[in-house]
């Protein structure tokens, strides 16, 4: 595959992943913000974060592979998994790693669901979160196409539909609901301190 | 042999997947829990029951049957 | 066999401390003898102990009333256990004798609870008090000290400290409490699975339950029988208070009568309704106070036998009021675990409140009837159903009270000071608005001095 053929993939696959991974995002956030309705179920939303992630990663990998793929600049293959081991624009790409770094951990413990500790894996999930900003930055950093105007007009489509999506999380029931039970909670484990053993005399051990 | 569902209230987070996915079974209350009644479950709904186990969040649904268990979390 | 008693063979359980007013080791051995313990591994006299607590048939003395025997069984069968739990947390305020055993006769309910962790090979017993009952812990720990490495004690005794709080003393909880984990319930689908402690079987038992467990084991279920009705055999202790006179710990013979109970403690007016089972129980009207207390027959009327509470309403007291403040007890001691209860609690009490304070309307009454259909089997615990059996039961009983106060008419008692003790002063534990501001009781009435026998 010629270079300037390769270098058009890594491009075009890093936008559709960035807009997919939005997407992902905005769908995540909305599930945990119990959205939905009638017309809108809430278990095909939750389905859909997970199909729309899925191929958010098929054009990832794609990304990743044509960009190491293209001989034109050197980002070899360590730099997969291995921040700023790529000569290239090292910083922007190590950026890129640690995004993909975490996309990974988040894929590969949302495949073993079923099969771990139930807090460990919502733990680890909230690292997806993380996964966009650095994704984001990668994306205005590595600046390739940046100066035209379409692609940075979508870069901030999709900071603004992830900061609404936010706000909107901010303003449901879902979190004064949460917040009564953590309330609740907290007043019982308040009475948590630890448990003590006792010698004649009352001296805790 | 029964089938039956049944919800860890302790786990639920009212989510309403289930409500959503069994709505001949499970009902809302008035703060988005989950109402199963006797939980018992006709046959052709059998499938949709375990969807629900598997898509439920908090693992929180689960169906019992006379010799195994699914939904719910390991420990 | 149905009155308050007073000599050592119809209330054994108390019968040492009343014969010597000391809780030692010598005066108890002197009373009752050596516990008739089985050396480790004697699976003859273990299986006769088993045989005898059948017989005997004992039921929990620590609210669930669930047959001892079959707990052990359930134990045996699964290759006995690691860990014998005695649950002397004493969590329901209005309750007294949990104290009162492990203060006056510790040495009895340390018996059961060898008894019961040789029967089984259990490696230890934990012995849970609450953290704010100190002078008890430092009693039960004493009489730990005293038997400690001595043949009365072939499994070494723990005395632990453990928070309080109303679901502190749940089974699930302590448990989990006495393994180091958070003391809140657990989901526990199938109860054929026994708690555990640490990675091994566990077995959780009421202070007063052992204690009947070291008589039975003295003096066989035949003795044992020989006091109380057939289908609630054994005595049992009783903690009343309220309008009453004399307020304290009994052990009455079950089978005794709400009524004979209640007269002999002095009412100090015309007695209204009763509270039977605690916090967690149910009202009991005084038209039905002819109820023996057992409880098939407490079922009958509503209510339950509970931890052996009784709590005595007379007309100078509103018992609409005195529900809401049950309820928002109740509602403030929630784990914060399940939805149902977190949310429908809080709910209840308001309209409880509003209901007292005369500023309830029709829908009020239809809420809070909605509410304990929703409410009750959906939390991991028994609590919201305790709830709401004590609050379904006052507007049963209450019946004409609660019209009046709907009718925006409620009674002149209202405002008074509660008779429930210091446990229902307590600041508001819903959420959202107050209605009618904030209430308190004035006074910070103790529940009474403890005391045993009659008198």
């Amino acid at each position: 595959m010629s270079s300037s053929a390769l270098w058009y993939a890594t491009r075009a696959t890093g936008l559709v992943a960035l807009v997919l991974l939005t997407t992902t995002t905005v769908l995540g956030i909305a599930t945990a913000s119990r959205t939905g309705g009638r017309w809108w179920p809430r278990f095909a939303q939750q389905d859909l974060h997970r199909r729309v992630s899925m191929i958010a990663m098929v054009f990832l990998a794609g990304h990743v592979l044509t960009s190491i793929l293209d001989t034109y600049v050197h980002i070899g293959w360590a730099a997969l998994v291995v921040p700023f081991a790529s000569s290239y624009k090292r910083t922007w790409v190590a950026l890129g790693t640690i995004g993909l770094d975490l996309l990974l951990a988040v894929a590969v413990t949302s495949l073993l669901r079923h099969r771990m500790n139930a807090r460990l894996w919502r733990a680890l999930h909230w690292l997806a979160y993380l996964s966009w900003p650095v994704a984001l930055s990668h994306t205005f950093g590595m600046g390739t196409d940046m100066r035209l105007q379409w692609v940075t007009g979508l870069a901030i489509a999709c900071i603004l539909a992830v900061v609404t999506a936010a706000i909107w999380r901010a303003g449901r029931t879902v979190l004064r609901r949460r917040r009564v039970l953590a309330l609740a909670a907290v007043r019982t484990r308040a009475r948590g301190v630890p448990v003590k053993h006792l010698e004649v005399g009352g001296a805790a051990r | 042999m029964d089938i039956r569902i049944r919800v860890n209230p302790i786990a639920c987070d009212a989510y309403g997947y289930c409500a959503e996915l069994l709505p001949e079974l499970v009902t809302l209350d008035e703060w988005g829990y989950p109402v199963t009644n006797d939980g018992l479950v006709p046959a052709h709904l059998v499938e949709l029951a375990r969807q629900a186990a598997r898509d439920c969040p908090r693992r929180a649904f689960l169906v019992k049957s006379a010799e195994r268990t699914a939904g719910g979390s390991r420990r | 066999m149905t009155t308050v008693t007073t000599d050592d063979d119809h209330a054994p359980v108390l019968s040492s401390w009343r014969t010597s007013h000391r809780a030692d080791l010598s005066a108890h051995l002197a009373h009752h003898g050596a516990p008739p313990l089985p050396a480790p591994g004697d699976r003859v006299r273990s299986d006769r102990f088993a045989h005898a607590l059948e017989a005997s048939g004992l039921t929990g003395r620590g609210g669930a009333a669930f047959p001892s025997a079959a707990k052990l069984r359930l134990l045996r069968s699964v290759g006995g256990a690691g860990t014998v739990v005695v649950n002397g947390m004493e969590s329901e305020p209005a309750s007294l004798k949990d104290r009162v055993l492990l203060t006056c006769v510790p040495h009895l309910v340390l018996d059961g609870a060898e008894l019961t962790a040789v029967a089984l090979g259990a490696s230890r017993v934990v012995m849970c008090v609450a953290a704010d009952h100190t002078d008890e812990a430092r009693a039960v720990a004493h009489a730990v000290a005293e038997r400690a490495g001595g043949p009365l004690a072939p499994v070494p005794v723990d005395v632990v400290s453990v928070p309080g709080g109303y679901v502190a003393g749940e089974e699930s909880a302590l448990a989990a409490a006495a393994g180091g984990r958070p003391g809140v319930p657990s989901f526990r689908p199938d109860k054929t699975v026994p708690l555990s402690v640490g990675r091994r079987p566990a077995i959780v038992h009421n202070a007063e339950t052992l204690a009947h467990v070291a008589l039975i084991a003295r003096r066989g279920p035949d003795w044992f029988r020989s006091t109380g009705v057939p289908d609630a055999p054994g005595t049992c202790l009783v903690t009343v208070s309220g309008g009453v006179e004399h307020r304290g710990v009994y052990e009455i013979a079950m089978g005794t009568t709400l009524r004979h109970l209640v007269d002999d403690c002095r009412p100090t007016g015309a007695v209204t309704a009763v509270l039977v089972g605690g916090f967690g129980g149910a009202w009991v009207p005084a038209t039905s106070l002819d109820t023996p207390f057992t409880p098939r027959a407490l079922l009958e009327v509503g209510a339950i036998v509970g931890p052996g509470i009784v709590v005595v309403l007379t007309d100078e007291t509103c018992g609409i009021t005195e529900t809401a403040r049950i309820a928002n007890y109740l509602a403030g001691e929630s784990a914060g675990q399940c939805g149902p209860c977190v949310f429908g609690l809080p709910a209840i009490a308001a309209d409880l409140w509003r209901l007292a304070g005369g500023g309830a309307g029709a829908d009020t009454r239809a809420a809070l009837e909605r509410r304990f259909q929703v409410v009750v089997g959906r939390g991991a615990c028994r609590h919201p159903d305790g709830a709401v059996r004590m609050a379904a039961s006052a507007l049963s009983v209450f019946a004409a009270d609660a019209a009046a106060h709907a009718a925006g008419r409620p009674c002149a008692h209202w405002r008074r000071p509660s008779v429930l003790g210091p446990a229902v002063q307590q600041p508001w534990a819903g959420h959202g608005d107050f209605p009618g501001g904030r209430h308190r009781p004035h006074e910070q009435e103790v529940i009474g001095r403890w005391t045993s026998g009659s008198g």
